[in-house]
């Protein structure tokens, strides 16, 4: 081949690898767009104000009510309740994984959390369904088998794996030289873990339960098969043992039987943008966390 | 100072007993993170195990064969259309891009990208690909749809793939006088190649078992054509089947919902278990 009709060729080539790398800038933006393209219309109905504060959610009802808090509130119930399982766990299994287990053990521990993370979200809502709600409606004596509390649990065991990793990295990241100081001045093994390692992890840490967060408010078979579905405003701690309705659970129950272009249909793509603009948040922010974190240690 | 906390708190452990509690309390913890789960998914396999039979399985009418199909398809063609994009966009970040404020930003974009709840994926699909292209519910959209949420874990694994090949090797295809795209694709992509392809696997086992973005995009039941014939007909997916059974169908027995969920974590783990055993081949051909 000629070196001229080879550097076109290659010439082209780069470009179209160029443009693979910026896709996904683009993708972002679309995805942004496209949500707010079929959402605005929403406000032909109703103000931000009457979204953000209406109580009730009757998207059907003539004229339909859009009140998006019970399902704000349902998606908040369920995901505080999924981190404070998940997170104190999470953080702990991965100081285990990473200081205290022995080497057999880490070997076996790591590729088992891994497979969790590839247990499908619709299996969980189907064991939450079957065979955990009933189990716990028993055992606590509750009126109905599928409620709040049943979705941070199942939502807490799926999450765990991306905090039980992220958790350990950060905490791998730790120098051994922090370490190897803490005990020479007498510090026990558990001592430099709790006061040397954990805090010098910490940006770390807070990054693997930001993204945490993000993955638990963004999941939506799980808890559209065990929180019971019912848009009403979950009330203190006796609201993790009443059925909630999450955000993303809204949007899967009734976007199939949902009219193109009805005031319900953009008011579920006004959920979908919502969604979009919190996982946004958390992601960028523990990005930028474990970005600075990265600098300052160095 | 020692004498002045004992006073305060005359019961307090001592260092070693507290580093003996903490220590339980972090087996315990791990335990907790593992045994519950791994219990479920037993009491799951033996009560499947005992319901599947063959003829579940294999019928056309009321098995599962166009739920497995329809997935296996879906899943294959979301390979064809994620590899390409998230390959390419992983060589321009390994290979091509200048350090810089474009570079920081599509690392930016990947990590959002990932974060995008499956279910807004599902939204997406349906106002570009369904209503918008006009694709219609169908495989091509449920594909396109799935390719997309997989792309921030192709790109991440390739680029991790790419990572490991040996900088000198590079270094020396460029001394023979090969240009940048040469040395790329005859000595970095062969040599990433069992990277990429596991993790390329990896990504379409995370595919298969995602319901939300094929709710709106691409699943049906009880199709009175079960098989696809092209990439425009609407499929049947295991993983919505299962969602399915498990809520709205009445007149379905617990063991056939037990026999789903047995087969579509299976079919996962099976996909999985592809992706080390290519991993641990292809690398034994390699050595560096």
């Amino acid at each position: 081949m000629n070196t001229g009709a080879r550097r076109v060729r290659e010439w082209l080539i780069e470009r179209a690898i160029q443009a693979a790398g910026a896709m996904a800038i683009v993708f972002v933006l679309a995805i942004f767009a496209f949500l707010l393209r079929d959402a605005l219309p929403v406000f032909r109905e109703t103000t931000v104000r009457d979204l953000a504060t209406g109580r009730t959610w009757l998207p059907t009802a003539e004229p339909p009510k859009l009140g998006l808090l019970p399902l704000l509130l349902g998606s908040l119930y369920v995901t505080i309740g999924a981190l404070l399982i998940s997170v104190p766990l999470g953080v702990a299994c991965a100081a285990f994984i990473s200081e205290v287990a022995p080497r057999w053990m880490r070997e076996t521990l790591k590729p088992a959390v891994e497979v969790l993370a590839t247990i499908p979200s619709v299996v969980f809502g189907f064991l939450g369904l079957l065979l955990v709600g009933p189990w716990l409606a028993e055992l606590l004596d509750l009126d109905v088998p599928l409620f709040a509390g049943l979705g941070s649990l199942m939502l807490a065991f799926m999450a765990m794996p991306m905090i039980v990793s992220l958790s350990e990295d950060a905490i791998r990241a730790v120098p051994m030289t922090l370490r190897q100081n803490s005990l020479a001045l007498g510090a026990t093994q558990w001592q430099t873990i709790w006061r040397v390692v954990l805090p010098a992890g910490r940006s770390g840490i807070i990054a693997a339960v930001l993204l945490g967060m993000g993955r638990a408010i963004g999941e939506t078979m799980t808890v559209l098969m065990v929180t019971g579905n019912a848009a009403v405003i979950p009330l203190g701690l006796p609201g993790f043992l009443r059925p909630v309705r999450t955000m993303t659970a809204t949007i899967a129950a009734e976007m199939g039987e949902t009219a193109y272009n009805t005031p319900h249909y953009h008011a579920l793509f006004a959920i979908g943008l919502l969604l979009f603009i919190i996982t946004f948040a958390a992601n960028t922010i523990a990005d930028v966390v474990v970005r600075r974190s990265g600098r300052t240690t160095r | 100072m020692k004498g002045t906390q004992s006073m305060h708190r005359p019961q307090r452990l001592g260092p070693r007993a507290t580093q003996a509690a903490a220590f339980a309390a972090l087996w315990a913890a791990a335990a907790l993170v593992l045994l519950p789960v791994a219990a479920i998914l037993g009491v799951m396999f033996v009560r499947g195990g005992r319901a599947i039979s063959w003829e579940l399985l294999s019928s056309a009418e009321d098995g599962l064969l166009p739920s497995i199909v329809g997935t296996v398809t879906l899943v294959a063609l979301t390979a064809v259309i994620a590899a390409p994009l998230g390959i390419a966009a992983a060589v321009y970040l390994r290979e091509y891009a200048p350090r810089g404020p474009l570079v920081r930003l599509i690392r930016l974009a990947i990590v959002n990208l990932a974060g995008v709840p499956s279910v807004v994926y599902g939204l997406f699909g349906l106002a570009l690909f369904v209503t918008l292209l006009g694709f219609g519910r169908c495989l091509l959209a449920g594909a396109c749809t799935l390719a997309l949420l997989a792309l921030p874990l192709v790109i991440t694994a390739s680029e991790e793939a790419l990572r490991q090949v040996p900088e000198r090797l590079r270094a020396a295809s460029f001394a023979l006088g090969a240009t940048r795209w040469q040395t790329v694709r005859r000595i970095v992509l062969p040599n990433a190649l069992p990277g990429i392809i596991t993790g390329l696997i990896l990504s379409m086992g995370r595919a298969a078992g995602e319901t939300a973005p094929i709710l709106f995009t691409a699943a049906f039941i009880a199709l009175t054509k079960p098989f696809p014939s092209s990439v425009l007909d609407p499929i049947e997916a295991l993983p919505f089947k299962l969602y399915y059974m498990a809520t709205e169908a009445h007149g379905i027995t617990e063991d056939a919902k037990w026999a789903t969920a047995s087969v579509l974590v299976g079919l996962v783990l099976t996909i999985n278990l592809v992706a080390v055993i290519t991993r641990a081949r292809l690398r034994g051909a390699r050595r560096w």
